[in-house]
């Protein structure tokens, strides 16, 4: 034992010299530090927050103690930092070992809601800027006024733009209450330009009138005030609102572009009923997850690339699924439609029960790159998440891929003639069987990669597809039937129409909405949005 | 002469002929006759007698039979007219609460909470009847409901859709939009038909106990009686004139057209016709099975009533009866025997039929006959 008593008492003498050399330059009052093992508790809070307010590590580093049940004291007053064997005095600065009649100072609730408090105002004085943003942040949620020069003394040293506002506002919230009516004015106009909806509550409760009919805020001026703010706040929450709903109506409307961009190729320009549409989805989010299994088991380290990979992966068994299908089914059905929706029917029951037996009816997880998590703040108080920007991103980039592949290229050319005019088509040289298998196989590849997307918004499970078949008919008969550009506003309208409905009827009746909308619409103009004229109707 | 029309035919129709022919009836009637005694032996005799059918299998033919009943309706529309529908199971389920709310109301005092409301508007801390429940204690207001449901839903739907001559697979494409929609309306709680859950838990049917064999056998019967009394009114109306109105749509509606009729009419009537024969199946359909819950408007569903007359053969109106018992039998055999594979199955039988038996077992026996004809 002796060796080893020796050795720590070195290592100890060694340390407090260092601890030494770094905390002699703030050593804290002994004056200021008494009270706190006191039996007054009144008199401990005052301490505690003037040691806060000195806002200095070594005043951090008391407080912690507290609250951690590691500060000591001496029955002579000295006040220890207790850690392990070691004691420190944050009045010399000096360490060493924990005397014998130190004894533990008792912190009751009070007194340590109190230290709590004091060193959330603290942690203001954090080198980290995100130490010091997260502890603002905290303060809007419960300031205590006793805190109010700690704060101060953080604002006048604050040189981040973010930090300052919000630390204004704490300033603000606090002076409302100030007896000043032109402290609690300026205090209202202040919060103003805060652009936080939590704070409207309190701005209605101050031009709320008491029973007696008199005002809460007695002084007019500030409730004048109080109603200009209220109005900034409002104003800037609708704009919130709109913002928000315009972007979860893209995003959702990029989410059934993708689901019926391939349909809109098969249906819209092949003239083929597939019900088994929402198949490919599955099979293209299902595609994403095995692609996430294989970088697991094989390139760990490369794990958030599996998303990039999944891509042509998904791409290419959909495709081939659709090839498959073309050639082995769909080919024999030409010209009978009904008979071809019976069929493709069947064929999705067989897709998604042989999915169910292969990885089993649960859903399975995929989960998001690490690159895609998170999102940006706009606004104040809108996130818009990293993974539904990616996906619009994306969706724009497909239906860019199609047109240029329908437009610029000899496949697309041969696509169109082939839709408009078989017969001559085939006349002048195409090969309209081949044509039609690599036609499917696209529109069913654009399926794929749309169930890659798919795969990172929502569940991935056997039914996948079921929810989205009817969104996507209803997306492509409301654009018109092969106009690319008719599916595109159509997709994105739908989203946007179903976003703005939805809070006011729920989610439910916005879709119940939107199906009798599309139903009187077809009466209307059957040919879509987009009507083909001349020759090529029927 | 009767009117324009027949001034403007050179040559008179031909002499209407029977409703079927003469091995027809005979094979029809030993049907019937074999389904009417299901029952009585299931009552006459004891159970461990040889002659003895179960009380499962009689609830299961009748079950069966409902669904013939709605698998006929469709290929009135589309075996006949041409119209496919993926959207019958609506009115099969509107068929289906309409008499539902009566039965739910037929409970009284009997459910868990003992109150003067269904347990679900208890539930829901309702305290009285919604508007469109007004008058459903009463039997004959459900028998009149069952038809105008459904009726009246395919009045309005079919008048706005064939007005603007939707046909074809748009027709179809709308038609299960419009169920879809209503899956999701009769899922809610507050649309006020019990939302998941539906209706079940009936106690009784104008007075009896819906458990007992005797009211089961009543309901057996009245859905024989209701499948064949459709069954030769729809022959009927396919072999009339009117018939051949349909199927010249069927055929070609523009030359129709040319021609100097409107289809819409015509088009209407049998489709109006069509929704409420299936809405009748509906209605027999849940007091059998005692629950009806919104997943019978899942569109699959619907598809499922399209295979039923797939696979009997279409345009035949026996065909579809045959398919119904035939899909169901094979269903009900696969999920005992092997769970898994059913939809495999399923899913097979909808390429295979679409494939390689375009007219169904319907076809199948013709061409036999054919074959025994000219040797």
């Amino acid at each position: 034992m002796k060796p080893v008593r020796t050795f720590l008492r070195t290592a100890a003498v060694v340390l407090g010299l260092w601890l030494q050399l770094g905390a002699a330059h703030a050593a804290i009052d002994p004056a200021l530090l008494k009270p706190l093992t006191g039996d007054d508790s009144d008199a401990r809070i005052a301490a505690v927050d003037r040691i806060a307010a000195l806002g200095t590590d070594d005043a951090r580093r008391v407080l912690e103690a507290m609250d951690n049940d590691a500060l000591y004291a001496t029955p002579s007053g000295t006040v220890l930092v207790v850690d392990g064997t070691q004691a420190w005095n944050p009045a010399t600065g000096k360490t060493g070992p924990v005397p014998d009649d130190a004894d533990g100072v008792i912190v009751n609730n009070r007194i340590r809601g109190e230290v709590e408090t004091a060193l959330a105002g603290l942690q203001l004085f954090s080198r980290d800027r995100g130490v010091r943003l997260s502890a603002a942040q905290n303060l809007l949620q419960n300031a205590d006024p006793s805190q109010m020069p700690t704060i101060e003394k953080a604002l006048a040293a604050e040189q981040d733009q973010d930090i300052k506002a919000i630390l204004k506002q704490v300033v603000a919230v606090a002076h409302l209450s100030s007896p000043d009516a032109a402290v609690r004015r300026a205090a209202v106009a202040a919060l103003a330009d805060t652009t936080d909806a939590s704070l409207t509550p309190t701005l209605q409760r101050m031009l709320a009138k008491n029973p007696d009919g008199s005002y809460v805020e007695p002084d007019a001026g500030v409730r004048a005030e109080a109603v200009r703010t209220l109005a900034a706040l409002q104003r800037h929450q609708s704009l919130v609102d709109l913002t928000g709903k315009l972007f979860y109506g893209i995003s959702l409307g990029s989410v059934l572009l993708l689901a019926a961009l391939g349909l809109a190729i098969t249906f819209g320009l092949m003239g083929i009923i597939n019900m088994a549409h929402g198949e490919m989805l599955m099979i293209g989010a299902y595609t994403t997850y095995v692609c996430q299994l294989f970088f697991r088991k094989f390139f760990p380290g490369a794990i958030d690339a599996y998303l990039v990979a999944a891509l042509p992966a998904a791409f290419l068994v959909t495709a081939a699924v659709g090839i498959a299908l073309e050639r082995l089914v769909i080919r024999w059905l030409y010209g009978r439609p009904l008979e071809t929706l019976l069929c493709t029917w069947g064929i999705s029951l067989i897709l998604m029960q042989a999915v169910r037996t292969i990885f089993g009816a649960q859903n399975v997880e995929v989960a998001n790159p690490s690159w895609m998590s998170g999102g940006v703040t706009v606004l104040g108080s809108l996130v818009l998440s990293y993974n539904r920007i990616v996906i619009v991103v994306f969706s724009l980039c497909v239906v860019a891929a199609v047109w240029l592949l329908l437009n610029k290229t000899r496949l697309g050319l041969f696509v169109r003639a082939v839709t408009q005019n078989r017969r001559m088509a085939d006349c002048v040289g195409v090969p309209t069987g081949r044509i039609d298998m690599l036609t499917f196989g696209l529109g069913c590849g654009i399926a794929g990669l749309g169930g890659v997307a798919l795969s990172q918004l929502g569940n991935v499970g056997p039914d996948l597809g079921q929810g989205y078949i009817v969104d996507s008919f209803m997306v492509v008969v409301l654009g018109g039937v092969g106009q690319l550009a008719g599916t595109v506003i159509a997709a994105l309208g739908l989203g946007e129409v179903n976003k703005f409905l939805e809070p006011y009827a729920g989610a439910v009746l916005a879709k119940i909405a939107i199906l009798v909308f599309i139903i009187i619409f077809i009466q209307k103009r059957p040919q879509g949005l987009f009507a083909l004229k001349g020759r090529s109707v029927e | 002469m009767n009117g324009p029309v027949s001034k403007q035919v050179a040559q008179p129709l031909p002499q209407r002929a029977s409703l079927f022919s003469r091995p027809a009836w005979t094979g029809i009637a030993a049907c019937a006759i074999v389904l009417a005694l299901l029952p009585l032996l299931n009552l006459v005799f004891p159970s461990g007698s040889a002659l003895h059918v179960s009380d499962y299998t009689v609830s299961v033919v009748g079950k069966f039979m409902c669904y013939a009943m709605a698998a006929m309706a469709l290929d009135l529309v589309w075996g006949y007219t041409g119209i496919l529908s993926l959207g019958h199971g609506v009115f099969f389920a509107l068929g289906g609460y309409a008499l539902g709310m009566y039965l739910m109301r037929a409970i009284g005092h009997d459910g868990v909470y003992q109150s003067d409301l269904p347990d679900f508007m208890v539930f829901l801390n309702w305290k009285a009847y919604p508007w469109y429940w007004w008058m459903t204690q009463h039997f004959w207001y459900a028998l009149l409901l069952m038809v105008l449901a459904p009726g009246l839903l395919a009045f309005v739907f079919g008048y706005f859709a064939f007005r603007s001559r939707i046909r074809g697979v748009y027709f179809s494409i709308i038609t299960q939009a419009m169920t879809y929609a209503f899956m999701l309306l009769f899922f809610r709680n507050e649309t006020g038909f019990g939302g998941n859950n539906g209706f079940t838990d009936f106690k009784r049917i104008v007075g009896y106990d819906i458990t007992s064999s005797a009211t089961r056998t009543a309901l057996y019967l009245a859905t024989l009686a209701a499948l064949f009394g459709s069954l030769l009114l729809c022959r009927w109306i396919v072999t009339s004139r009117l018939g051949r109105v349909l199927q010249a749509v069927r055929d070609s509606e523009s030359r129709l057209m040319f021609i100097g009729y409107n289809p819409l009419w015509f088009k209407l009537f049998v489709w109006v016709l069509s929704a409420v024969l299936c809405g009748i199946a509906g209605a027999l359909y849940v007091p059998q099975v005692g629950i009806i819950n919104p997943s019978e408007m899942s569109p699959a569903n619907s598809i499922e009533i399209v295979i039923w007359a797939a696979v009997g053969g279409r345009g035949t109106l026996l065909g579809p009866i045959i398919g119904a018992f035939t899909v169901n039998g094979l269903k009900s055999w696969f999920t005992g025997a092997f769970p898994n594979l059913w939809l495999f199955a399923l899913g097979a039988l909808f390429v295979l039929v679409t494939l390689f038996m375009p007219q169904g077992i319907m076809g199948l026996i013709r061409k036999l006959q054919k074959k025994r004809e000219t040797p």
